[in-house]
């Protein structure tokens, strides 16, 4: 039945093993968030009653919708924090085995690193750091490779916004030096 | 026909070279992200969106609408030659279309795939044409209280009818509807919820919230999974399209069916992803030999994809004509709207009518021209699977930044992006749905003014909302679908239902 003419293969070296123990049920993550949510709806409750949640003369205080609102939130949570409590002695599905945890933050960190270079060296700088490092480090592609798609993505990206579609992105020191 | 007339209007305005450009160069980028792992039409349309922040809108809605149809057609190619349903709706696709590759028989399968999908767009598009501009003129004479019925009316459907647990589905929505509310109160003034910050005064904009919660989470999702695959080349001969077009008439039922399922669900809201399931099982049930089916059967192929375009494209009819989207992407179209400055809702077909129907006529005009590029270039799309994940990753977070960080010029916007990709990624684990969140925070605003509004007219009574028989019948549909779940249940009890095996899913 399965022929062997497949012509496009991909391998993943670093996928991430089936076996991997996990470190998280879905029960808990969803205990925790439902505690969030509740924390949330509790703290913009407080807020809109503050900013007035009631009648005046002239229709609904501007905290009225947004109150009721948060109340519908907090009923939400609830039930899911108890629904959650209740389930949880049940056997529970993985929200995340170990490896996938490693996988997941190695594409994390690095997009939190690159937010926080944007916000001093600007996009650009940051977008090039981003994919070379990414493509080096984490894909394990030949350097001149990541490097060179790094610069090309980058100075593709900074001719179509900054210079034909006139959308200004955040820049740092380097761009400074070129006259941007 | 007025319709006709200013249809024809619209492929006037369309029929220009710069348009037609554009129209590819969209049709294009969809189909690569609609090909690439881990992105789709709703991300693809958010994170590409600031391309078309410079153009006018027709041009830019133009543009984006065929990233759409792109996405569309491009989540067609993995499922069959990947065994990859790209979106939930192109699932269905992979029961027939990859054993039918498996055989050898890739082209026909993907000729099939984007003709069903051509006709099943072509079918919504003509409702669209005719329906809309009734339903629009139909929607001018609603005043506030019927506004915000029609809001209830779709936030208790995705409440009553979503195959979600209903908290989750509460929570997701009543959270977009509070984010929605954060910042400058349009009414009174006054500040909501900012708690002294200068950066939330701006309000949490939409798109900076779809383009984490779709771009960013679906990055760290796809790094989850494995991501070896292995699949077919195709390239589709001139030879076998004439062949599949020529045994076209014999499925004719099929298609009809299929494009009458999708146009229903589309228009429906949150049912734009139970239609190519529907399709299928439909086709499977009438079919005479229902055991030939998940083997390779063209009509495996035909169904599901008939009826994932037309509710896809026809999802675009009550957001053109009431303001509230169909689905994901059509909330992101209509974030789109606002951010050039026009208001969806009926009011856009009398006073933007230039910029309606050149839509609606690029609708038609963009499956024509993206059926042609889709049978000749597939071969060229299936091989950007080979360019490694390591290398598309990085460079998707940098579209995503660039796309938030353009919408309001704002640094933090880049970090409440970041923010939402961690909201969605862990929301998608757990199982809160992510539609009713979009579709809260795009229509929040507006819901709650038509809210205000009707009770300030009404001084405070809340029998405004069946103060005629429009408004009060609107009211009542949207309360017996929100205990939709609860009345099936009742009715199952006391023996009044057609089905014999009641709840059986």
């Amino acid at each position: 039945m399965s022929r062997t003419d497949h012509e496009i293969v991909v391998d993943d070296p670093t996928a991430p093993e089936d076996d991997s123990p996990s470190v998280v049920s879905s029960d808990t993550v969803e205990i925790v968030v439902c505690l969030l949510l509740l924390a949330l709806a509790a703290i913009l409750g407080y807020d809109n009653w503050r900013t007035g949640a009631s009648w005046d003369s002239t229709g609904p205080e501007p905290g009225y919708f947004p109150f009721y609102l948060s109340v519908i939130l907090g009923g939400g949570s609830l039930y899911g924090l108890i629904a959650a409590l209740l389930v949880r002695r049940a056997a529970s599905e993985t929200f995340v085995t170990r490896a996938q945890a490693r996988r997941v933050l190695a594409v994390f960190v690095p997009t939190l690193l690159f937010c926080l270079v944007t916000q001093f060296l600007g996009l650009y700088v940051a977008s090039f750091l981003l994919i070379a490092g990414f493509m080096r480090l984490i894909g394990k592609i030949a350097l001149w490779k990541s490097l060179l798609t790094a610069f090309l993505f980058t100075a593709i990206m900074f001719v179509t916004f900054d210079v034909a579609f006139d959308v200004i992105m955040p820049k740092g020191p380097l761009e400074a030096a070129f006259g941007y | 026909m007025e319709a006709f007339g200013l249809l024809l209007h619209g492929f006037a305005v369309l029929l220009t070279w710069k348009t037609l450009v554009l129209m590819v160069v969209g049709l294009v980028l969809g189909i690569f992200v609609g090909v690439l792992p881990g992105l789709g039409g709703p991300n693809g349309v958010a994170i590409l969106l600031p391309l078309t922040f410079t153009m006018d809108p027709t041009s830019a809605i133009v543009m984006l609408s065929c990233i759409y149809w792109g996405a569309l057609f491009g989540g067609a190619i993995t499922s069959i030659l990947f065994n990859i349903p790209g979106e939930a709706w192109s699932v269905a696709t992979t029961f027939d279309g990859y054993p039918m590759a498996q055989q050898g028989r890739a082209a026909e399968a993907l000729t099939a795939a984007f003709t069903s999908s051509f006709i099943g767009s072509l079918v919504a598009v003509l409702l669209i044409t005719f329906l809309a501009p009734m339903i629009s003129s139909f929607a001018l004479k609603f005043g506030p209280p019927e506004f915000f019925a029609v809001y209830l009316l779709t936030f208790c459907s995705f409440v009553g009818l979503g195959r979600e647990a209903k908290h989750k589905t509460v929570i997701s929505m009543s959270l977009g509807l509070l984010l929605a509310g954060v910042g400058m109160d349009t009414v009174s003034g006054q500040l909501r919820m900012t708690f002294g910050s200068a950066e939330l005064l701006r309000g949490i904009n939409f798109l900076v919230a779809v383009i984490g919660l779709f771009g960013i989470s679906e990055i760290l999702l796809t790094m989850e999974e494995r991501l070896a695959l292995r699949g077919h080349a195709a390239s589709i001969s001139l030879r076998v399209v004439l062949s599949v077009w020529k045994d076209l008439p014999k499925y004719w039922v099929t298609l009809l069916r299929s494009s009458f399922i999708g146009c229903w669900l589309g228009i429906t809201p949150g049912g734009a992803i139970a239609a190519s399931f529907m399709g299928y099982n439909l086709a499977k049930r009438f079919a005479k030999d229902p055991a030939s089916f998940g083997k390779g059967r063209i009509e495996g192929v035909f169904a599901p994809e008939t009826a994932a375009h037309a509710s896809g494209t026809s999802a675009l009819l009550p957001m053109l004509a009431l303001g509230i989207p169909g689905s994901g992407t059509a909330a992101i179209l209509l974030g789109g709207l606002m951010v050039w400055g026009l208001n969806p809702g009926p009011l856009l077909f009398v006073e933007h009518k230039d910029f309606v129907w050149g839509l609606i006529a690029s609708m038609y005009l963009g499956n024509v021209v993206g059926l042609v590029l889709v049978l000749t270039t597939v071969p060229i799309f299936a091989s950007i699977l080979r360019v490694p994940f390591a290398a598309v990753a990085p460079m998707i977070v940098v579209s995503c930044a660039i796309g938030a960080y353009a919408i309001q010029n704002a640094m933090f916007d880049i970090w409440l992006m970041l923010g939402f990709g961690v909201v969605g990624y862990v929301f998608k684990k757990i199982g809160i749905p992510l539609a009713p969140f979009t579709l809260a925070l795009v229509l929040g605003n507006r819901a709650e003014d038509a809210f205000r509004l009707s009770m300030i007219g009404s001084g405070g009574d809340l029998k405004v909302f069946w103060s005629n028989g429009l408004v009060g019948s609107i009211t009542t549909l949207a309360i017996l679908l929100l205990f939709w779940p609860v009345i099936d249940g009742l009715l199952a009890r006391v023996g009044w239902t057609r089905r014999t095996s009641a709840t059986s899913r």
